[in-house]
């Protein structure tokens, strides 16, 4: 079972990096629009494994990005900050509960997950267009990246984990 | 000392955090001030050769239009040629020639960042060096920035570090052209002096200041022009020739004599010192 798990999510790491830089990196939707698929192996990532190894995890996730889009680090330091906080975010969404031993994602609400996966995405997009756009002055066209990704990376996450949902195990 | 022990444990998870947060920053800084870093790039041997077939099975849904692009070319180049007033042998000369080209494809292309780079699939082992000129059978692609065995990433003109000189055609005007980061089909020429009549439409070229491109590479047209905050200079959208969405066969400029003007501008300015 413990193997199974682990080919799971290695597969699902590489599968997720492969469609986001071979599909996604190359849609530019209305010419800017990027959808950042991948986000989601953080969304699916089991919640009872150790956070060093999250962080650790992230960080090469980041990596394999940055290598395919030529963006320097930006993805990198965006997936760290998302996998340090994310307990803090899942605190926030799912209360209490949430430190429980049986406590599971599919157990929990939709309203709870997709506000979970937006928080996410939301922290996510705001570092990276912080950090690509790199100046105060334009300022609205970072909230404005951020909106607008945002919004299509949303939907496009509600998708895929419609369609593999995590295992109920 | 049990006690700073205690502190890195307990806050091992935030120190870790820091520790992978100043190494992404640190190189996303280092590139900011100068060069792409060199491990950042999608020219390495992985990337490249997943970008490579992956280009390799999409290559066939545009060769209809690619085709029919190079044939434009061509007629226009046979056009040229015929009507030369002499084809004297001697002037192809290769040791007479100042430029040499080779041919490339664009394995992966991008114009939605602030930085944009694309990536093609000739690298060292067919002569490309960094600091080349990269054009197409329309106009001004961009600079060649690292290189790898088999593949070189390029400095798009949409990219904010992008600089590069250019002129209006038929005079010898020139300025710099840069990229506000809005519109991928639009570019900024700046630092025209005002006193230079110019018109909607004009076109603008590649000047001969540089040693990376040719003289006379086209460019864009004039879309509109605005006098500067000094109110001496215009600062001038450009249309791009190029539909920067969709290239796909490039040509890698060299200038023989590169190396030679660099050096001689290098001595010029250390013995101004």
């Amino acid at each position: 079972m413990i193997s199974n798990y682990y080919i799971l999510n290695v597969l699902r790491f590489i599968l997720l990096v492969l469609v986001q830089v071979l599909v996604f990196n190359r849609l530019n939707f209305f010419g800017f629009i990027n959808p950042m698929v991948y986000i989601l192996f953080l969304y699916w990532y089991p919640i009872k494994e150790n956070r060093a190894a999250f962080i650790g995890l992230g960080f090469l996730l980041g990596l394999a990005i940055d290598f395919f889009s030529d963006t320097m680090a930006i993805h990198t330091a965006s997936t760290i900050t998302i996998a340090y906080i994310r307990p803090a975010i899942m605190r926030f969404v799912f209360g209490v509960n949430f430190e429980f031993q049986s406590f599971k994602l599919s157990n929990t609400t939709q309203v709870q997950q997709i506000t979970f996966l937006t928080l996410l995405i939301l922290v996510h997009h705001l570092v990276f267009f912080t950090l690509e756009i790199f100046s105060l002055a334009n300022f609205l066209l970072v909230l404005k990246k951020v909106l607008a990704t945002g919004a299509a990376t949303l939907i496009l996450c509600l998708l895929f984990g419609s369609l593999f949902s995590v295992r109920k195990e | 000392m049990q006690q700073i022990i205690n502190f890195i444990i307990r806050y091992k998870n935030f120190l870790l955090y820091i520790l992978l947060m100043i190494i992404s920053l640190g190189f996303t800084i280092q590139s900011h001030s100068y060069h792409q870093s060199r491990f950042f790039n999608s020219s390495n041997w992985v990337t490249g050769n997943i970008l490579r077939t992956s280009n390799n099975v999409t290559t066939y849904f545009g060769l209809d239009l690619e085709n029919q692009r190079l044939m434009e070319e061509n007629e226009r180049l046979r056009y040229l040629l015929f009507n030369r007033s002499s084809l004297d042998t001697l002037a192809l000369d290769s040791v007479q020639q100042t430029y040499t080209v080779t041919t490339g494809k664009v394995i992966k292309n991008s114009y939605a960042h602030p930085r944009n780079y694309i990536t093609i699939n000739q690298g060292e082992k067919d002569s490309v060096k960094p600091d080349m000129g990269v054009i197409t059978s329309k106009g001004i692609l961009g600079i060649v920035e690292n290189v790898s065995n088999n593949f070189a990433t390029v400095q798009s003109i949409l990219n904010e570090k992008s600089n590069i000189n250019a002129k209006i055609k038929n005079t010898d005007h020139f300025g710099s052209l840069v990229w506000d980061m809005k519109r991928f089909d639009v570019v900024q020429l700046v630092d025209i002096p005002r006193l230079v009549p110019l018109t909607i439409g004009d076109t603008i070229v590649t000047g001969g200041m540089s040693s990376i491109f040719p003289e006379g590479i086209p460019i864009g047209t004039i879309r509109k022009f605005d006098l500067n905050s000094s109110q001496s200079f215009y600062s001038i959208d450009v249309t791009l020739f190029n539909d920067m969405t969709n290239i796909k066969n490039v040509y890698i400029v060299n200038n023989r004599f590169r190396e030679e003007i660099l050096e001689l501008q290098n001595q010029t300015e250390a013995d101004d010192k």
